[in-house]
Order: C-alpha cells, then sequence, then structure tokens
C-alpha cells in the first residue's frame, strides 16, 4: 500500500527531474526522496528514542512509586499540585504510572518483534531457498495461522501461557512470526534465481554459506521495515490483551490495564481514558512512520 | 476453473482443519475446564465423576478424534457455560458480528472511496495532505482507545448515542465506525494511489484530448481501472475486521461471536470457543478467496490455474 505510494512518489519526481535534466537527475530524485520521508522518520525514530530513555530512566524522572497511592489524593486532575498528570482511582500518580508502564510496551515491542523476526526470517529463509515438500507444508502452516484471526489466537496462547510480561512477549512472538516467514520466503525465492547466487552455487559453496552472505543481506532490509511496522501493531496487541485481561495484571501498570481500570471512571476522570491511549497511539504512530520511510528506503525495487 | 475452485476449496478445507486441530491443542493445554465448572467446595470424587461425564477424562487423542469426529457431522458439542449446543450458540450471535462487520466496511468504502479519489485528483494539495494525514491516524489509533474515546465524547460528554449493546441504529454508529476507522484509513490511502496510477494512463490522455468531460473520465476510465486493488483491500479488511470484532464488541457490550470468543475462552468453555473459530475461519478464508475470483472478474488477464 505504501508501497505503491512510493512507487508513484518516485514516478513524479523522476519525470519533473528529467525535465530538468542533467547527470544530476538521479542524485536528485534519491535527494528528494529522502527529504520527504526522511524528516518524518527520523522525528518519529527520535520520539521512540526518547520513549526509551524516559522508560528506562522512570526512577530519575519521577520520584513518586506506580504502585502505591495516596488515597486521600484519588481522582485529581492534571495540574493538581505534586501530580502532573493527576491520579487515578487510587491516588496513585498517573505520569509515574505511565513512565513505568512504557516499560512493558517497549519491552514488547523489541522483545517479541526480535524473537519473532528471528524465527520467522530464519524459517523464510529455508523454506523460500530449499523449496519442495518442506516449503509446501511449512506454507500451508504459515496461511493456516493467517486465515486465523490475530486476536483470536493470540488470546487463546495467552490463556496458555498465563498472565505476565513473559507470556506476553511468547504470545505475540507465537501469533506473529508468520509475517516475516512469508516475507523473507518471497524474497529468498527470488534470490535464489539471482545469478550471484547461482554462481556461488555452481562454485559448491554450501548452503547454509549462501543463504547467510548472500541470501540473508539482500532481505534483511525488507525485515527490518517490516518489525519496525510489527513493533507498533504488537504494541497496540499488548495493550488490547492487558486491556481485555489476558496480559499485565495490575497493580503492575501498562498502558492497556491502566486504560481497562481508568474506563470506568470516565465520567469523573477523562485523564485516566484519554492518556494512557494517547501514549499508545503516538507509539504505534512513530513506528509506523519510520516503518514506512524504512520501507522505502530498504527496498532495492521502489528505489527506481 | 472449475478445477482451480475445487482445488482452492480443497486448500480451504485443509486450512480450516488445521486452524481448528491447532486451537483444539492450545486450549486443552490452557487447562481443565471441570475445575471451573463445579463449585469451589467439590469432593474430588465429585470433580473425577464429572470430568469422566464431560468425557475430560479420556487421554487427548482420544478427545481430539472425537471432537473431529462429531465436527464432519455438525455437532461441536454443548457450551460449558450455556449449556446449549455450541452450534446454535454461535450461529445466534453470527448474525450480530455480520451486522457489525458489514456496517464498518460500508462506512469504510463509502467515506474512504471519494476521499481517496479527492486526494488523487487533487494530488499534492490540502485535500490530499490532509486526507493522507487522517489515514494514517485512523491506522495508528487503536481501536479499543479509539471507541473509548467515542464513548467518552458521545455519550458521557454530550449525551447523544448510547453505551453499548444491540438492536437500534443509534447503537451501531460507534462500534461501526470504531471498527471502521483503520479500513478507513487504508481503503482512502489505496484509492488514492490506484487512482494516480490510472490518471497517468494513456488512454486517460486519449480520453482528455478527445474532449471526454472530466466526470466521464473519472468513472468511465479511472474508477473502473482502479477498482483492482481496491477490491483486494476491501476484501483483506474483512479478515482483518472479524478479528478487530473480539475488541470492538468487548467495549459496546455487542453480542457478537468476537465476544463470544473472549468470553469463552475466559470461561474454558472449549466446545463454544471451538464452533465460534470455526466459524471465524471459514468465514475468512471464504472472503479471500471470493477476493481472488472477484480479482480475475475484474481484471480478465489474470488466470486461474
Amino acid at each position: 500500500m505504501s508501497d505503491a505510494r512510493a512507487q508513484q512518489g518516485g514516478a513524479v519526481r523522476s519525470s519533473a527531474t528529467a525535465e530538468l535534466g542533467g547527470g544530476h537527475s538521479i542524485e536528485c530524485r534519491r535527494w528528494f526522496r529522502l527529504s520527504g520521508g526522511a524528516v518524518w522518520g527520523i522525528a518519529a525514530g527520535l520520539y521512540l528514542l526518547a520513549e526509551v530513555v524516559v522508560a528506562v530512566g522512570a526512577p530519575v524522572f519521577t520520584s513518586a512509586n506506580p504502585l502505591t497511592g495516596n488515597l486521600e489524593h484519588r481522582l485529581l486532575p492534571p495540574g493538581s499540585p505534586g501530580y502532573l498528570l493527576g491520579t487515578d482511582q487510587l491516588g496513585r500518580d498517573v505520569l509515574a504510572r505511565m513512565l513505568y508502564g512504557a516499560r512493558v510496551s517497549l519491552v514488547v515491542g523489541v522483545v517479541a518483534v526480535a524473537i519473532a523476526g528471528s524465527f520467522g526470517v530464519l524459517v523464510g529463509l529455508i523454506i523460500g531457498y530449499r523449496g519442495g515438500w518442506l516449503d509446501k507444508i511449512v506454507s500451508q502452516l504459515v496461511d493456516a495461522q493467517l486465515s486465523f484471526p490475530f486476536m483470536a489466537l493470540a488470546l487463546s496462547i495467552a490463556a496458555v501461557l498465563g498472565a505476565g510480561l513473559g507470556g506476553i512477549v511468547v504470545t505475540l512472538a507465537i501469533s506473529s512470526w508468520v509475517l516475516y516467514a512469508r516475507l523473507v520466503r518471497g524474497e529468498s525465492l527470488v534470490m535464489r534465481q539471482q545469478e550471484f547466487v547461482e554462481a556461488a552455487y555452481a562454485l559448491g559453496v554450501p548452503a547454509r554459506r549462501i543463504l547467510l552472505r548472500h541470501v540473508l543481506p539482500n532481505v534483511l532490509g525488507p525485515a527490518i521495515a517490516l518489525a519496525s511496522l510489527e513493533a507498533g501493531r504488537l504494541i497496540v496487541a499488548e495493550s488490547s490483551l492487558s486491556f481485555l485481561g489476558y496480559g499485565i495484571q495490575p497493580p503492575i501498570p501498562a498502558w492497556g490495564n491502566m486504560l481497562a481500570e481508568g474506563k470506568d471512571y470516565m465520567a469523573r476522570a477523562w485523564w485516566l481514558t484519554v492518556l494512557p491511549g494517547l501514549a499508545v497511539s503516538l507509539t504505534c504512530l512513530s513506528t509506523t512512520i519510520l516503518g514506512d520511510w524504512l520501507t522505502e528506503l530498504f527496498d532495492p525495487r521502489r528505489r527506481r | 476453473m472449475t478445477r482451480y475452485l475445487a482445488g482452492r476449496l480443497a486448500l480451504t478445507f485443509l486450512t480450516v482443519f488445521m486452524a481448528l486441530s491447532f486451537m483444539f491443542g492450545v486450549l486443552h493445554m490452557a487447562g481443565d475446564p471441570v475445575l471451573l465448572l463445579v463449585p469451589v467446595d467439590s469432593s474430588a470424587e465429585h470433580i473425577e465423576r464429572m470430568r469422566v461425564q464431560w468425557g475430560f477424562a479420556d487421554p487427548l487423542w482420544v478427545q481430539y478424534g472425537r471432537f473431529v469426529w462429531r465436527a464432519c457431522q455438525g455437532d461441536f458439542g454443548t457450551s460449558l457455560k450455556y449449556n446449549l449446543p455450541a452450534l446454535s450458540l454461535v450461529l445466534e450471535r453470527l448474525p450480530a458480528t455480520a451486522l457489525l462487520t458489514f456496517a464498518s466496511i460500508l462506512f469504510a468504502v463509502v467515506l474512504g472511496l471519494p476521499l481517496g479519489i479527492l486526494a488523487a485528483v487533487r494530488e499534492g494539495r490540502l485535500a490530499d495532505r490532509l486526507s493522507n494525514v487522517g489515514s494514517v491516524l485512523g491506522q495508528s489509533i487503536p481501536s479499543f482507545w479509539l471507541g473509548l474515546l467515542l464513548i467518552l465524547m458521545f455519550s458521557v460528554t454530550l449525551g447523544l448515542l448510547p453505551t453499548g449493546g444491540m438492536g437500534t441504529l443509534a447503537q451501531l454508529v460507534m462500534p461501526a465506525v470504531t471498527l471502521g476507522l483503520y479500513s478507513l484509513g487504508r481503503v482512502a490511502k489505496l484509492t488514492r494511489s490506484s487512482v494516480l496510477e490510472v490518471l497517468r494512463a494513456d488512454y486517460v490522455r486519449t480520453a482528455r484530448a478527445k474532449g471526454v468531460r472530466e466526470t466521464t473520465v473519472l468513472v468511465r476510465h479511472v474508477l473502473k481501472n482502479a477498482a483492482i486493488p481496491i477490491v483486494t483491500i476491501i476484501g483483506l479488511q474483512m479478515s482483518g475486521l472479524i478479528g478487530g470484532a473480539i475488541v470492538v464488541e468487548t467495549i459496546f457490550a455487542w453480542p457478537g461471536l468476537g465476544r463470544l470468543i473472549v468470553q469463552s475462552i475466559q470461561f474454558r468453555d472449549f466446545p463454544a470457543a471451538l464452533a465460534a473459530v470455526f466459524f471465524t475461519a471459514v468465514t475468512v478464508s471464504l472472503v479471500n478467496l471470493l477476493v481472488d475470483l472477484l480479482y480475475g472478474f475484474l481484471n480478465p488477464r489474470v488466470v486461474h490455474e
């Protein structure tokens, strides 16, 4: 979808630069294309970096305890003295809970994506390169899992693995590795027919070495771009699961369970509904923008 | 064509079977539902008797064989929670989800299509940029938060719409918008890029050169040719919507399949969960098949082999 847009963007610019003429056209085009998505992409990256900093350094940014509150200070609105973002129904500091809650999202975004990504890429590489019956069977399994609503799958796996951060990370990794496998399988099918791969094969280079040295580097770019898009999707999925009560359990703060608890006080305390959701949305928005930019940057077909 | 269709149907059957088997295994790993069914102070003998009665005492492969055998005959067992045939429970909930999904896709298409066309025709101008920002935003806002925000705004603050339930048109508005916004973004974005692509085609230039009116060019030449990717994305969105309904139905207390899935997994109501999952998997697979067939119909250059 964004690829189509990118292609068109490229087409428009190429005709524009062609009119300008001269040997600069390729350079110009590349520079122009970079400047468009790059500004937003880098801004999104910086935002995510800032989020990592405040999540890791949460105790530095707030001295409040995210788990214990002062019942006399229940449901104070944002801006109240001592509580920048207000307090929740138990008098806990919302800012502190948001900062510590960011840790959950970031662990999910990084660890679950890393597990799913590395496993999916490995499987995709092997089945795409080998082909044959192994490819048929695994591809069929991948399709079966993809025809399954993501949330239903995640819910049932989460029910097996139990609540908690470890369970959630594994749940999301199991639910999402197939996307990488499918993507990389396709790319590695294409790669297999490339001349340099055939040449390496003809020279007697072992399959493992061909995969690692020749195929993997060429499929890594799209996989990284997918990983960025997936990070946002999994962070949303984690907060959805926590919201439904299958993820991180209270009182440990996560944006999803903060929303689930806060929604009961919606009429009196809008900030308990608005703030955690805003954090999830901004994070997801940033990874999407970053992912779109990376997709554009990495995919050689879109550079034409 | 017949052979292609038969092959695809066989694959669909296989896919659904694998999905169902996987779900069976996962659910049974989640633990014994009998403990949730009997009173807390039940004796060990009573629990054991119930386990035998419900068939949970047999080895897993026996239970699996029995499940497959009965499922082939259309019997998914009796819901442990509602004490009703699981199949009829699911069939009862199906229309609600179908209505919600249909309303969402309608919302996404009715708004997304014109927005995308507008953005393409006014490429680079304000309308284009606004619709681009809107579609990115629409795709990033998690549905459960959007749903809560809508409730906060239209139910709690303004008092215009009911917070949940099903029955009146007013109750359909917020769930459909919540579920459909993501698809709206996708449809608008894809419509824009497809229309842009066609707008540059030679036959469009020819039509304009002949002096054909701009609206006619848009409808006759551009939209007809841009329809192919748009139909595909609508089909793909359908399967996403069915999954998304799980969250949205829970927020708005919409009595559909999604809510049944959440509740039955929570309650370890295996028969109901498996029956519900069976229907979702079948629907998603059939929608995908339909999209592929429609694709060939819209674009005669695609040959099904």
